[in-house]
């Protein structure tokens, strides 16, 4: 540890296993939102995502015909635009897939979702681009090429932005949750959806908010990925969306805060991995920790005990 | 001010409620009776409008009750299910406020005090989680929340449900307490005796239909109730 380019990496992987889980976070949240108030996995969750990469990317193009190239402008449209788009997509999945199966057998949501999931893929392939996108590199040149200098570690802009931004949303997530009148209701329909009712909380209501939230929030992931990666393609949802889901299961799936540790723990791995063996060992070195994990905490770091459903 | 008139009501093919009639006067404790299955809870549940009404009609202040959850509540008209249903991971206040989640929040530290004075121990236990508290707890908390509503007209299903008798009684002299401040009350209890002696009024219903009814002096006296709820 006295040598200072070791402490350097090690600095740096922390940062990039952060800045890897922030993003993970963002999507996971969405999953673990609706098991908890409704005990299904969203599959089409990843989708969600995807379709917010792709709406901040024709929200951009159509700014910039409509009034030039405005970067902060169009940018921060394009971000908002993408999450009313995904929040509509998630909305509409909630209405249309999955409120009538609500009281059906577990497995009937569940192959909807997986239905829903390959629907909105090839939906997208086939309807928007069959081709892989390029992000608009003007719009992201200025936060991937500048950097901020912490001592020995450099920090892109862009990574700054991811988590500035998760964190800020993951702030206000959490005192949304916990201190205010909506929060209350939104956990009381997770713990009983009869008692909920009975104190007027209007059940429905709350579910697809549930739902248009999560679907915001990867739609930020998503555009945040985007920027990041510099392509967009109509399968991208699947691979962040089971990342982000074996993240919620790692922390306990239900839980908010274990979404976002699971997240984390899984963002490290990855950056560790990368370093060690290289980024083609990721895939196995993630679901090697979550084997381990389940395998001593079967229901998660933070998981709740089965009796009292999330 | 409550009036079922011919009432029916049920789930999916079953038909619970065949055919009720049941009142509730401004000030009265009216205690509803019968075997398991006769439709008690369903008939709370039916006007709280969680379960539809298929025929008759029920009427509140002399209007007809809608027949949704929270238009029942903005009425006036709380249920306290039965098996308490307790929030289990919110703290005991936030229980306290989801009862109050419909109406404005100028009220609630008032309605706190009133229910903390009925129930010391929640005030003491206000940042434990609901699902700790023991069995008599969580009604206390359960009837708290109700009262967080500023009930005009509180239901109860089976508040002395497995139930320690001493905790039992508790429960009953602040349920007269509630109604002494000008609550009406309707009771639904398996404990006859108990609730019939705190009711002005009570029914017997068997089957979805009224078979007996009478003051709560009345009804403990005659030899039908005696033997099929009292164990005579």
């Amino acid at each position: 540890m006295t040598d200072p380019s070791s402490s350097s990496t090690l600095a740096e992987i922390i940062l990039d296993g952060i800045s890897r889980g922030a993003v993970y976070a963002l999507v996971a949240l969405g999953y673990t939102m609706v098991y908890g108030v409704l005990g299904m996995i969203n599959f089409a969750h990843g989708e969600i995502f995807m379709i917010g990469m792709f709406a901040c990317v024709y929200a951009i193009g159509l700014f910039s015909m409509a009034w030039g190239d405005h970067v902060l402008i169009n940018l921060v449209l394009g971000v908002l635009l993408a999450m009313v788009f995904s929040a509509a997509y998630g909305y509409a999945n909630e209405r249309i897939a999955y409120r009538r199966l609500r009281k059906a057998h577990v497995l009937a949501p569940l192959t909807s979702a997986i239905g829903i999931s390959t629907f909105l893929q090839y939906f997208i392939f086939l309807t928007v681009s069959k081709e892989k996108v390029q992000f608009p590199r003007y719009y992201s040149d200025f936060l991937t090429t500048h950097h901020l200098t912490l001592g020995s570690v450099e920090i892109t802009y862009l990574r700054l932005a991811i988590l500035g931004l998760t964190f800020l949303i993951m702030g206000g997530l959490f005192y949304l949750i916990h201190y205010t009148r909506l929060g209350i209701a939104l956990r009381a329909t997770a713990q009983d959806q009869l008692m909920a009712s009975l104190v007027g909380v209007p059940v429905d209501k709350i579910i697809a908010f549930t739902f248009i939230l999560g679907s915001a929030l990867a739609a930020v992931a998503g555009v945040m990925v985007a920027m990041y990666t510099n392509v967009l393609v109509f399968d991208a949802g699947y691979r962040v969306g089971l990342k982000a889901f074996t993240a919620a299961i790692l922390g306990g799936i239900g839980n908010v805060p274990g979404a976002v540790l699971g997240a984390m723990i899984l963002g490290l791995t990855e950056a560790l991995t990368t370093l060690q063996f290289g980024s083609e060992w990721n895939d196995v070195s993630t679901f090697a920790v979550l084997m381990l994990v389940l395998l001593l905490r079967p229901r998660g770091l933070l998981g709740e005990r089965v009796a009292d459903k999330v | 001010m409550l009036k079922l008139r011919d009432v029916q009501a049920g789930y999916g093919a079953i038909e619970v409620l065949k055919s009720l009639n049941l009142e509730v006067r401004a000030g009265e404790i009216v205690a509803l009776l019968g075997a398991n299955g006769a439709g008690k809870s369903t008939t709370l549940l039916t006007i709280a409008g969680v379960v539809p009404v298929r025929g008759g009609e029920i009427t509140w202040q002399n209007e007809p009750l809608p027949a949704k959850a929270d238009a029942v509540l903005r009425r006036g008209i709380c249920l306290c299910p039965e098996g308490r249903h307790i929030f289990p991971r919110l703290t005991v206040l936030e229980n306290l406020i989801s009862g109050s989640l419909l109406f404005p929040t100028d009220r609630n530290p008032a309605k706190l005090e009133e229910v903390f004075h009925y129930f010391p121990l929640l005030a003491e236990r206000r940042s434990q989680l609901g699902g700790t508290l023991s069995g008599g707890e969580q009604q206390m908390l359960a009837i708290g929340r109700a009262l967080m509503g500023e009930p005009k007209l509180l239901m109860l299903d089976e508040p002395s449900l497995g139930l320690a008798p001493q905790i039992v009684a508790r429960i009953f002299e602040i349920i007269r307490l509630i109604n002494q401040k000008g609550v009406p009350i309707l009771l639904v209890e398996q404990n006859a005796r108990q609730a019939l002696r705190i009711a002005h009024r009570g029914y017997v219903i068997v089957t979805g239909q009224n078979q007996l009814t009478g003051t709560g002096a009345e009804l403990l006296a005659s030899d039908e109730v005696r033997q099929a709820y009292l164990g005579e």
